[in-house]
């Protein structure tokens, strides 16, 4: 089950290497996001988009809010 | 949309998942950094002023009148002790009899915007309720500080003029 996490251990996670991933559209990814992330939009999540993301490493994925 | 997408991943074979489920809003609101093509745009934060006064709810209002004059405001926030706000005082209220409290003379939960608000909307929204200021809180209620409607036409007018 995926583990919910707060803003202070993103920032800690990210330093140790944690890779992190805007599931948002990609229009709202383009106007902006979090610095580092890559853009994965939900509709698109499969086994091909996700071939950029190394499995060894933790993957913080987020949207805009708790929607 | 993240819990899908967390859960998603994890279907995928990815073992070490987490959500960060307060999002983008929770980010911008803390002013934390970002890249892309609309991260230029103006926001509250910078323009809030950070200086201005502060008082507990149990300051008499003698105290708290001296110390907003000696400040240069005309208002004081009233805040708890991990500066959250609770309340304002200002305007009339300042002038009250000097044995009373903060607590009796603020008004309570003043409305707060957060640091990442858009300047151009947020201007507009002042003028259209004819607020010359208004409070900056971070998204758990602690305070940043006070943004003036002033200081924010003349940081767009700034913008405008750049373009």
């Amino acid at each position: 089950m995926p583990t919910p996490i707060h803003r202070d251990d993103v920032g800690q996670m990210l330093a140790e290497g944690a890779q992190l991933v805007d599931v948002l559209p990609a229009d709202e990814y383009a106007a902006e996001h979090l610095a580092g992330a890559v853009s994965i939009p939900l509709k698109t999540l499969d086994a091909t988009t996700t071939t950029g993301l190394d499995r060894d490493r933790p993957v913080i994925v987020y949207c805009w809010d708790y929607q | 949309m993240s819990p899908r997408a967390a859960s998603r991943l994890e279907s995928l074979r990815f073992s070490r998942v987490f959500d960060y489920v307060a999002g983008e809003a929770d980010w911008l609101a803390f002013a934390l950094p970002t890249e892309g093509t609309k991260t230029d745009q103006p926001r509250a934060g910078p323009v809030t002023r950070v200086d201005v006064p502060t008082c507990r709810l149990t300051d008499w209002l003698s105290d708290v009148r001296d110390k907003v004059r000696a400040a240069g405001w005309e208002s004081c926030i009233v805040v708890n002790e991990r500066g959250v706000v609770l309340g304002r005082v200002r305007g009339d209220a300042l002038e009250g009899h000097s044995a009373r409290t903060a607590e009796e003379v603020m008004r309570a939960g003043p409305a707060t915007v957060r640091p990442n608000e858009p300047l151009g909307s947020l201007v507009q929204r002042m003028r259209n309720r004819n607020v010359d200021s208004i409070v900056v809180t971070t998204p758990d209620g602690v305070l940043v500080g006070v943004l003036r409607r002033t200081d924010a036409e003349r940081r767009l007018e700034q913008q405008e003029t750049t373009i």
